[in-house]
């Protein structure tokens, strides 16, 4: 019953936030700047006067704000988030399209840095001081620093490029949709999820191995073993539950970077998912499609959002009670 | 001398003592609760912690009163109410026959100037990243009476008074032991000269050699200083040699008052009874000859207080009207007016508290 | 020695006036341990030349004689109209695709890199303490309202908060820095507002005010100095996260306008030539790596000097080697002398989004 109230709890507040972004972009995009200007923006920066006035009249852009603020979030309930000034589709369309590449990423990106992260925390941690622990925490520094974009570079010219010269043709950029072949697929997203993967996973490597640690520290783990539980039990159903909960509270605070890391792999490995499509959108004016995306990013972070917190709350029976 | 040492005046209107020179600090029927809070960030108040729930008391010029009770008795609540540290649900707090409760920070100051305050914990009480003459020296600066070399010259002025070396003005509060952190404490509240100094359990957290040392000190600066003291404790024996005038409490109210050797000698509540004779005695006769009295029964929660005389669940000599009816604070028949008790039945001189489970102490 | 000498000696001591006599305070016992910290050390000598090498750009400009600016079709391409590598015609690192000198442009990327990495890290930390000890000491209705906006600002994607204003308005130095310091002040205001909200508690906390100190005074001279270690490591783990945001809106488009340097933007541009110019690549990707890498490993350190119980990474000398095999319970001998270092110690920091790039 609890958990129910706590998941209802957090979507009204997951609303109430969209609530807020949508205002903020309606604010940002429509209020903020003169009318002259969200109308070329609209229109594209290269329209001409009367192509202009008649962006004008169709948004409504003279009237005044409040209901043009109505309209807009009409229109957003309704799904409609107008239509790109380029090649005049409906936004929604262009989402649909772009998002095969960009949901391929997200997920096995995250995935794999979980995995990876998490096993190698682990085992960092149960094996202390050891030379795998030495060699653990020298390439978690590594992959720490290295911004998300240096990493795909250098992995192109290391990796790409090399195996190209070499005639293995099995990575390749550019998108691979899994309808043509689920090898081809994952030639393309080889080398993106292991970019999006590496800096995360050396974070999660530490906070995983440091919190489970402190967690084996613990007198509760003391009494486990004393019981006669093999090690494994006591690591697995005991001290690995506990010490999950930083790691998810870190995945909720990471959420809004997998958006920057999508943004950052789909423009190095040229996968025209939704990221390529809001960079391409920016320098071209083309304001429909920026919104569109910024309100459905910002939704996704709320959902996901949600779902940490109902997974920490799984987690730690304590954040349900209180 | 009047007998509104300790019995409450109307409020509002001080009393003829009050314009004595002899009364420094007046608790008026003192009442502090904290509200309970229902779940979440705007939870309804469930219900109240009666810390303090009507408590009055006098202390004198020059003197010390003594306040004891067990934990949780709201003793350093109400210390924090005389300080104005926490706000009073009700009652009033006169100091100099001036009502200073619930006083805005603004008003206050100049009264801060005259109250200050001892903690219990050396090592909580001093800022551990300051430095020790910064610390004494931090009345001067908040008040500003003095600054630069002659602040200097009067913190060190301080150490050497309460026993310090003044050289160590530089260092750090880690750098002293319990009992030298202690005294930094008492410098610190001498510095502006108060009259007043509430002094919260200041040795409970310390050696037993040490506690004498600094016990010894605050007696000394009250001979020096004209100060006067409002001493928390819960070890009956240091309140003893350190207190004129004794104040019991029991779960937020007063059980006895009175000066020091009368409520020692002859405790009238049998709270006080008990708690006298659980108090080890230096003489082995002595503690031979004495029964102890054992009360049974949980300590009941300041939440839910018993109805009637609080103490009555775990009276030796509760009657069913102790049930019903709260004792009123006065004296009882044949003590000296300053003598005041709460209950319907006190002890009789002489009497021993009789109960199935007395054991006797070898 | 001779009696003379004793005499003189004696009577030199009695004659010594009365002076204070220093205590050892937490900062110098940090010192101490920064310094005997191989790692650490190594971080800021690479951190200076860093910083010398950027703020000699002019110089080097002069003295291989290309300007930032300056593109030499001629001699800075090859027949096919690409970048020439490294050491050809005078090019120490090459030059780009239109033929301008890599290493210049490298060295004024720095400048922008290294002055945007500071200056968002000291605004957001002004603004983060300041809000976090106002938050934590207040309490009640302002904290539960500042709580609330430091927990948005952090789940918050500044990436898209970048790219609507980047939209809206063209994309600007001072956008960049706005948006960054923006994303960076939240984290170490909740820091701060937790480490406040503890130790407003203290028993000192309650004699200063017992003592009539008002809040200005109890936030900034008894709550602030046992904030300064976790703030110092903070701020110093966010450089490098500035320094990465900066780079990835400028390799996005979105950040330092062309034709100015950045080591992103620069990065943009090399992209396309990672099959013929893998210069072009390379070298700003290690002047991005070194700086951040330097400043992690420093922030580490730091931590690590103020905390010793800290396990270590870097087991770098023998001494601190041996400290990090220390059994949980025992002090160090630092702590044995120093009895109750309890407060002000770093406690849970949370590890700050590496890879930074675009953390929410």
């Amino acid at each position: 019953m609890n958990m129910v109230r706590f998941l209802i709890r957090r979507i009204i507040t997951g609303i109430l936030v969209l609530w807020l972004v949508a205002t903020g972009t309606f604010f940002l995009f429509f209020a903020a700047i003169p009318v002259q200007s969200v109308a070329r923006n609209l229109a594209g920066r290269a329209a001409s006067p009367a192509v202009i006035n008649q962006v004008i009249t169709y948004y409504g852009l003279n009237k005044p704000l409040i209901v043009q603020y109505g309209h807009f979030l009409d229109k957003l309930v309704r799904g409609n988030l107008g239509q790109s000034f380029l090649t005049q589709e409906a936004v929604t369309t262009i989402i649909k399209q772009d998002l095969p590449p960009t949901i391929s990423v997200v997920i096995g990106g995250v995935l794999l840095w979980l995995i990876v992260g998490l096993a190698v925390g682990i085992l960092s941690a149960t094996r202390a001081r050891s030379l795998f622990d030495r060699f653990a925490t020298v390439g978690v520094l590594a992959g720490v620093s290295a911004p998300t974009f240096v990493v795909g570079e250098l992995l192109i010219i290391f990796v790409f490029v090399q195996l190209n010269d070499a005639g293995i043709s099995f990575i390749q950029t550019g998108y691979a949709p899994i309808t043509s072949g689920v090898v081809p697929w994952l030639g393309s997203m080889i080398l993106p999820w292991v970019t999006l993967a590496i800096v995360q996973a050396a974070v999660y490597t530490r906070l995983s191995r440091g919190s489970l640690l402190d967690t084996l520290g613990e007198d509760y783990i003391r009494t486990a073993r004393s019981k006669g539980l093999t090690e494994r039990r006591v690591l697995y159903r005991h001290a690995v539950r506990s010490a999950m909960t930083p790691v998810v509270s870190q995945l909720g605070i990471d959420v809004g970077a997998l958006l920057g890391g999508v943004l950052v792999v789909e423009q190095v490995f040229s996968l025209h998912g939704l990221g390529y499509q809001i960079v391409n959108a920016i320098p071209s004016g083309d304001q429909p499609v920026v919104i569109g995306l910024v309100l459905l990013a910002a939704a996704f972070v709320v959902a996901a959002n949600i779902i940490v917190d109902m997974s920490y709350a799984l987690l730690d029976p304590r954040v349900r009670i209180s | 001398m009047t007998d509104s040492l300790t019995g409450p005046a109307p409020s509002g209107f001080p009393s003829d003592t009050d314009l004595s020179d002899d009364v420094l600090v007046r608790v008026d029927n003192l009442v502090k609760h904290f509200p309970v809070k229902g779940n979440g960030m705007l939870g309804r108040t469930v219900s109240q912690v009666q810390a303090v729930d009507g408590v009055s008391l006098t202390v004198r010029r020059g003197k010390t009163l003594g306040l004891v009770g067990e934990t949780g008795c709201g003793k350093s609540t109400l210390a924090r109410c005389i300080a104005g540290l926490i706000p009073v649900t009700s009652g009033k707090v006169y100091f100099e026959g001036q009502d200073i409760t619930n006083l805005k920070r603004g008003t206050m100051r100049p009264f801060r100037r005259e109250i200050q305050m001892i903690f219990q914990d050396p090592y909580g009480a001093l800022n551990p990243r300051r430095r020790v003459g910064s610390i004494i020296g931090d009345p001067f600066a908040v008040h500003n009476t003095a600054t630069g070399a002659e602040r200097k010259r009067a913190v060190q002025d301080l150490m050497a008074r309460v026993g310090l070396n003044p050289e160590h003005y530089n260092r750090f509060p880690a750098e002293f032991s319990g009992g030298q952190r202690q005294r930094i404490g008492v410098a610190r509240a001498l510095a502006l000269r108060p009259k007043l100094i509430i002094c919260d359990e200041p040795v409970s957290a310390l050696d037993v050699s040490i506690q004498a040392q600094v016990l010894n000190l605050l007696a000394d600066l009250q001979d020096d200083f004209g100060l006067s003291y409002l001493f928390i404790a819960h070890d009956l024996e240091v309140v003893r040699h350190v207190s004129d005038s004794v104040t019991v409490m029991y779960l937020g109210r007063v059980a006895e008052s009175g000066p020091g050797d009368q409520v020692y000698d002859h405790p009238r509540h049998p709270y006080s009874a008990a708690l006298l004779s659980a108090a080890p005695a230096a003489d082995p006769d002595a503690a031979a000859a004495r029964q102890r009295i054992i009360l049974t029964g949980d300590v009941p929660s300041p939440i839910n207080p018993p109805p009637g005389c609080r103490f009555h669940p775990r009276c030796p000599k509760a009657q069913d009207l102790c049930g019903t009816a709260e004792p009123a604070l006065e004296a009882k028949a044949g003590d000296p007016a300053t003598h005041l008790t709460a209950c319907h039945f006190p002890v009789e001189t002489g009497e021993i508290l009789a109960r199935a489970d007395r054991r006797e102490q070898r | 020695m001779s009696v003379t000498e004793l005499q003189f000696q004696a009577a030199a001591v009695g004659d010594a006036p009365v002076a204070a006599i220093q205590g050892r305070s937490q900062w110098q016992l940090t010192w101490r341990r920064l310094r005997s910290d191989k790692v650490a050390i190594a971080s800021v000598g690479v951190i200076i030349l860093m910083i010398a090498f950027a703020l000699a750009a002019p110089l080097i400009a002069a003295i291989t004689g290309h300007p930032v600016d300056q593109a030499y079709p001629t001699t800075g391409q090859n027949s096919f109209g690409n970048p020439v590598g490294p050491g050809v015609h005078g090019f120490l690192l090459g030059t780009d695709q239109i033929g301008r000198d890599l290493l210049v442009r490298i060295a004024y990327g720095a400048r922008i890199s290294l002055f945007v990495g500071l200056l968002t890290t000291a605004l957001a930390t002004i603004a983060g303490v300041t809000l976090g000890l106002v938050a934590g000491y207040f309490g009640g209705v302002v904290d539960a309202i500042l709580a609330r906006f430091f927990d948005a600002a952090l789940a918050f994607p500044f990436i898209i908060l970048a790219l609507a204003l980047a939209s809206v308005f063209r994309p600007s130095l001072t956008i960049v820095i706005g948006v960054i310091s923006f994303f960076s002040w939240a984290g170490i205001s909740r820091i701060v507002r937790g480490q406040t909200l503890s130790l407003k508690e203290k028993e000192y906390i309650e004699a200063a005010k017992s003592l009539g100190a008002g809040p200005m005074r109890i936030m900034f001279i008894d709550i602030l100095p046992n904030l300064l270690g976790p703030v110092l490591v903070l701020a110093t783990l966010y450089i490098p996260t500035a320094v990465t945001f900066e780079a990835t809106l400028s390799f996005l488009g979105i950040g330092i306008p062309e034709p100015a340097p950045s080591w992103g933007n620069i990065l943009s541009e090399a992209q396309q030539f990672y099959q013929v110019a893998w210069w072009y690549i390379v070298f700003p990707a290690l002047a991005l790596l070194i700086t951040t890498l330097a400043f992690n490993l420093l922030g580490d350190g730091i931590r690590d000097a103020i905390d010793p119980r800290t396990e270590r990474i870097f087991a770098g000398s023998k001494a601190t080697r041996k400290r990090g095999r220390r059994k949980r319970g025992q002090l160090s001998l630092d702590q044995a002398i120093l009895v109750g270092q309890q407060d002000g110690q770093v406690t849970d920091l949370p590890i700050t989004n590496a890879g930074g790039d675009v953390t929410s």
